[in-house]
């Protein structure tokens, strides 16, 4: 791996006895768009602040290639920050606020008025170079947010759950918007969101958080195919749990016990487990079928219809609720309440996790 | 319609007291001004020929002046401290700025004759100290009524700025400081123009009401600092002179509604009176 861009090594941030940062180490890697993933108390906001420079760490350091800049106040980082609440200065007109990251640094005024034009053609907002922000709507106002961060080309830019103040249809346009943007200019995106769809969307690598530590980070479809801990797995994304005894076999594959059946797993994570074990299940890699048809049999409870799929609530015996994702369109079974049915999966659907 | 007029019925027992008890006697007292002793504008006349009278005005608009500067001043800081860092006793501080407001004006001017006075506490403290050797005049002169008037606005210009600048999100300072601005230069840029619409509102606020103040600088001035309303008591109460008195009261309501209108160009003045907490 080459050279990371920035690490954070041991970070412990108390607030009185609380801990909203516990024993943190985090890498970040030049040009990756990274996603601090979590609930709101996990810390991710905290972390990003520390980044940042606005809150001190309790112990441990934080890194950039110069070496460590735990003590340098946030203006001589060389981060910039895009906020929620956009934080555009509202006494400024758009391109004021734009110009002022190269005024703090003395550009010289044409170089100035070249490279806020720039900016502002990149987020195709040329046209309201002269207005106030109060004058533009929320997606139009973190438009500008960005281009203010980006015209001074920070090493890294930092995004505090950004899109979290629009509404869906826009967030999911600037989501789009937002990723290009990354894949253009190759600056280092740090962002936070609560959001699991935004995180596996954009991020190239997404570190999920949980009571100040980081829980598991990786990529995208890493992490959601193979999440370690039952917090993972329920946290991005869905999940059913079934609780097995896993068996080793004597060619070292590994078979799992639960509902009657033996079925093998595949144990990706390297987490070595046997015996008792909590599987996780995504609702969209079980098959439903006719009685019989599967391994398991169950009676359908209840559905929810939702255009693309429809969400099936299974009654088994043994495993109890069991949530599937159903495909409407091409499938042998159109299930309805209180219909026997069976459900099975593929070889690898289950994944063993660490238990807690 | 029928709802207009139950607005009406209902704004009319105050509007009632106000037309009885304000207006009318206001529009008396102009009556006066230009009826007594004789008809004419004899009053008007006499005032702006007065040396005293410009004298009291000149004083008046100065100490009003210097009191809004200083209460901006200590308000400003007061105010910045308050809403900027959020500890355990933020709600005491907020509370010892409107506890004041529960004690009367005369209460807190005696108070101040007790603190300032020839044998008062703080020159027996200097001459015990060993500072003075004499007690020093701090009292009945425009320093004795300055400090009891910046003690008594001071709230008035605390409030405004304080409701503005917890209006203010932090995330501008810190959107500046990620962006390169040092924290003062932060400050100036970002965070203080945001602020300016409560130093007026609240400059404003003690400009206006110190012009007609009377009980502090009374007490305070002991007769030697005489302000313009205490010129008009005097011109009633000591010389009768009714006339000359209203007209100097329609002076200053002339000079009061100038200010406001001169400050509407800068401030929202609705805001001001009526949004204010």
């Amino acid at each position: 791996m080459p050279d990371p861009i920035l690490s954070v090594r041991k970070a412990v941030k108390t607030y009185g006895a609380f801990h909203a940062l516990n024993d943190v180490d985090l890498d970040i890697r030049e040009g990756e768009f990274l996603t601090l993933l979590g609930p709101s108390g996990s810390g991710k906001t905290t972390l990003l602040s520390v980044i940042a420079g606005f809150t001190p760490l309790t112990s441990g350091s934080v890194h950039a290639r110069g070496g460590d800049i735990s003590r340098l106040p946030p203006e001589k980082r060389g981060f910039a920050m895009v906020f929620q609440g956009y934080a555009l200065f509202p006494t400024m007109t758009v391109a004021e606020n734009v110009a002022y990251p190269l005024r703090v640094r003395q550009w010289k005024r044409q170089d100035i008025s070249d490279r806020v034009a720039e900016c502002l053609d990149l987020v195709q907002m040329a046209q309201f170079a002269d207005r106030m922000p109060s004058q533009l709507s929320g997606g139009q106002q973190q438009r500008i947010a960005l281009a203010r961060s980006l015209s001074f080309k920070p090493d890294i830019l930092l995004l505090d759950e950004p899109l979290s103040a629009l509404d869906k249809k826009l967030r999911a346009d600037l989501q789009w918007e937002l990723k290009a943007l990354h894949d253009r200019l190759g600056v280092t995106f740090v962002y936070v969101t609560h959001d699991q769809e935004e995180a596996l969307s954009m991020s190239d690598r997404i570190v999920i958080l949980n009571d100040g530590q980081i829980q598991q980070q990786g990529a995208p479809d890493d992490l959601y195919n193979w999440p370690r801990t039952e917090f993972v797995a329920s946290f991005l994304g869905k999940s059913n749990f079934i609780n097995s005894v896993v068996l080793k076999g004597a060619d070292g594959t590994l078979k799992a016990q639960a509902g009657g059946h033996e079925f093998p797993i595949e144990d990706h994570n390297g987490t070595a487990v046997s015996g008792e074990t909590c599987l996780a299940l995504r609702p969209e890699r079980i098959r439903l079928g006719a009685p019989g048809a599967e391994m398991f049999e169950g009676r359908v409870r209840q559905i929810s219809y939702l255009g693309e799929r429809c969400q099936v609530l299974v009654d088994h015996a043994e495993f109890g609720e069991i949530l599937v994702s159903h495909p409407t369109w091409h499938v042998d079974i159109r299930p309805e309440p209180h219909l026997n049915v069976s459900f099975g999966w593929e070889r690898g659907a289950c994944v063993p996790l660490l238990s807690a | 319609m029928n709802e207009k007029l139950h607005y009406w019925m209902l704004a009319l027992p105050a509007l009632a007291v106000m037309i009885v008890f304000y207006i009318w006697p206001v529009l008396n007292i102009w009556g006066i001004s230009v009826t007594e002793p004789s008809t004419g504008l004899d009053n008007y006349t006499r005032m702006f020929d007065s040396n005293a009278v410009r004298v009291s005005f000149v004083l008046t608009f100065r100490i009003a002046a210097v009191t809004t500067i200083m209460c901006l001043l200590l308000g400003y800081v007061l105010a910045y401290t308050i809403s900027n860092f959020a500890t355990r006793v933020t709600p005491l501080m907020l509370g010892l700025v409107l506890l004041p407001f529960w004690v009367s004006v005369l209460v807190r001017s005696f108070a101040w004759i007790v603190l300032l006075g020839r044998s008062g506490l703080v020159n027996d403290a200097l001459i015990d100290t060993g500072l003075i050797t004499s007690p020093i005049r701090i009292m009945h002169n425009e320093l004795g009524v300055l400090i009891a008037m910046v003690h008594v606005m001071l709230p008035f210009a605390v409030l405004p700025m304080l409701t503005n600048m917890r209006g203010i999100d932090d995330s501008y300072v810190k959107a500046a400081r990620g962006l390169g601005a040092s924290e003062w230069r932060a400050f100036r840029e970002v965070y203080f123009p945001q602020t300016l619409p409560g130093v007026f509102s609240g400059g404003l606020l003690v400009f206006v009401l110190s012009l007609g103040f009377y009980i502090t600088p009374a007490l305070l001035g002991g007769g030697r600092v005489m302000m313009i309303s205490e010129y008009i008591t005097y011109q009633i109460q000591e010389f009768l002179n009714w006339g000359l008195g209203a007209a100097l009261s329609v002076a200053l309501l002339v000079a009061t509604a100038l200010v406001l209108l001169v400050a509407g160009r800068f401030v929202n003045l609705r805001k001001t009176f009526l949004e204010r907490g």
